[in-house]
């Protein structure tokens, strides 16, 4: 098993989520987060003072699978969420130790 | 010079002593029946009392409390919230008798503690309530009216502490200030027997340019010194942390303003309307000078610009409202929006004082701007009469702002300085560090502004 991190644009998030569902992988989780990569922030100006934001805003998507699908999967986000700009974001791929369905008990790869 | 100009005004103080018991005569002679108090005026007169209100919470709360960061918006609602208690007490036990009872032309006296003399009273020989009435509304309407500019001026003085102040000190500062800078100042301008109303140095201030918005700037200014810089100011980044509620806060001053200045009239005459147009008029073109001087300056203009901007227009004209035509009125708010910009960015930059919410920039600059503008463009038709400016031939006017813009400041620096002084000694100006970098809404109030579950 392996979890799946992708920080992504949040326009692409929509695209994202429907690309995985049609590929049979259901179950995310999605936050907002703020940071920065090769993109560069902005600035801002509120009267006489100036700020440079580095931290720029993104969404992180959290999927989890199994070995077998990992390449699928991140081939899907891939595509889903690219624009070619620089700002697209990335994915952080790794091993998962267990999973447990709380309503069930079930564990492993029946809990996903 | 200036100790002279005092001593001769003291020695004004005793001459002009001797008919003044004549005039406590008239004064009782005031009360008049319910029945003979217009009811339009009155009518107007408590419409603007509650838009003045207004003007303090949420207005002010807002536009001051977007401007913060998040961690201290609570801070900046409970001081505005709070002076609505505090001031409207101290008003009312003897903030109103210092500031309007009394012949002496520099301070008030404790003729009017607790309402004394503002209260109707029973005419059993008539079967009536006899009304003490200021013009042609009941006194105690004046008074109350009046209670709202005691509340909204300290709490412009706010923003030059903002994310710092101890509240305790706050509120012990604002009741004497209120008391030793306000008072005194409403009294020179606005009593009867002020100096500054009548006699050779007359200033024409119809709103507050000088009662309010000059004191408060000033003594702004006076906090940010003396209180110094907050934690990591120039350092760390402090932007605005909401400024849809600050735009929101302007847009509501700019209402409840109306009622500040159009409201000074105290009677629904067309000099009101004079005052509502140009106080309007004044506004937009401020809204659009600050703007514009972004769009040029910086390449976009902003919602923080605009708003500002209108602010700064509606400082600018509270002196001049009732004694300006509107489209000089125009002209008064062209000049603070470009003024104040200039004096909220280059001018703070330059010298690196931390006038957090830029309560100087704008309300000290854009009064003293619009004080002495005031000077310049007041006309006979505008005010029914009453004032004259340069362009009216009266140059003499200008010298008499000056005087007026001159001893507010001295009040309301010497006044700041030896009650911050004071208090810096005795309770502490400033909050401990730990409890500024936690943020005055826990640190001061145990309360965050934001809980989203």
């Amino acid at each position: 098993m392996k979890k799946i991190e992708a920080i992504v644009r949040h326009y692409k998030l929509e695209d994202v989520k429907n690309a995985l569902t049609a590929k049979g992988i259901v179950g995310l989780t999605v936050s907002e987060v703020r940071g920065f990569g090769r993109q560069r922030g902005h600035k801002e100006q509120y009267r006489g003072a100036e700020y440079t934001v580095d931290f720029l805003p993104k969404v992180k998507l959290e999927v989890v699978v199994n070995d077998a699908d990992v390449d699928g999967a991140v081939d899907i986000i891939s595509q889903a969420a690219r624009t070619g700009k620089v700002g697209d974001g990335k994915i952080f791929i790794t091993p998962l130790e267990q999973v447990i369905r709380i309503r069930t008990g079930e564990s492993g790869a029946e809990a996903i | 010079m200036t100790r002279r100009f005092y001593w001769t005004a003291l020695l004004t103080v005793f001459l002009s002593g001797l008919p003044m018991v004549s005039a406590v005569a008239q004064e009782a002679e005031t009360a008049v029946p319910a029945s003979e108090i217009s009811p339009a005026d009155t009518a107007w007169m408590l419409t603007s009392s509650a838009l003045v209100l207004m003007m303090t919470a949420p207005g002010l709360a807002m536009f001051y409390g977007g401007l913060v960061r998040k961690k201290n918006v609570l801070g900046v609602f409970m001081q505005c919230m709070f002076l609505m208690g505090l001031m409207s007490i101290v008003w009312a036990l003897w903030g109103y008798s210092f500031a309007f009872s009394g012949t002496n032309p520099y301070f008030g006296d404790f003729d009017a503690v607790l309402l004394k003399g503002v209260l109707p009273t029973w005419d059993a020989a008539t079967e009536t309530s006899l009304v003490p009435a200021h013009g042609t509304i009941p006194k105690l309407l004046f008074v109350i009216y009046q209670g709202m500019f005691f509340i909204i001026t300290p709490a412009l003085i706010c923003g030059a502490f903002a994310e710092r102040m101890k509240f305790s000190t706050m509120c012990v500062f604002m009741v004497l200030w209120g008391t030793f800078v306000y008072c005194p100042v409403a009294h020179w301008v606005w009593s009867e027997n002020g100096w500054l109303l009548a006699g050779d140095f007359a200033a024409i201030d119809f709103a507050g340019g000088t009662v309010v918005h000059i004191t408060s700037g000033v003594s702004a200014l006076v906090c940010a010194l003396l209180i110094g810089k907050r934690l990591g100011f120039g350092q760390e980044p402090m932007p605005p942390h909401n400024l849809t509620y600050t735009t929101l806060g302007a847009a509501l001053l700019w209402v409840g303003w109306f009622g500040f200045n159009a409201g000074s009239e105290l009677m629904a005459t067309p000099r009101a309307v004079n005052a509502f147009a140009s106080t309007h008029l004044a506004a937009s073109a401020g809204l659009l000078a600050w703007s514009v001087a972004e769009w040029v300056a910086r390449g976009k203009p902003s919602v923080l610009g605009a708003s500002s901007g209108a602010v700064a227009g509606l400082v600018c004209i509270t002196p001049a409202a009732g004694a300006v035509d509107p489209l000089w009125g125009m002209v008064l708010g062209l000049a603070a929006g470009f003024v104040c910009y200039f004096a909220c960015t280059t001018i703070k930059n330059k010298f690196g004082y931390d006038d957090s919410l830029d309560a100087f920039g704008v309300h000290g600059v854009g009064g003293t701007l619009g004080a002495i503008l005031t000077g310049v463009f007041a006309t006979k038709a505008a005010s029914n009469g009453s004032f004259s400016g340069l362009i009216d031939g009266n140059a003499v006017q200008v010298r008499n702002q000056i005087v007026g813009v001159g001893a507010s400041v001295l009040i309301a620096v010497i006044g700041s300085i030896v009650l911050l002084k004071i208090l810096d000694a005795v309770m502490g100006l400033r909050v401990a560090q730990d409890d500024e970098v936690q943020g005055l809404d826990l640190s001061q109030h145990g309360e965050e502004g934001y809980i989203f579950y």
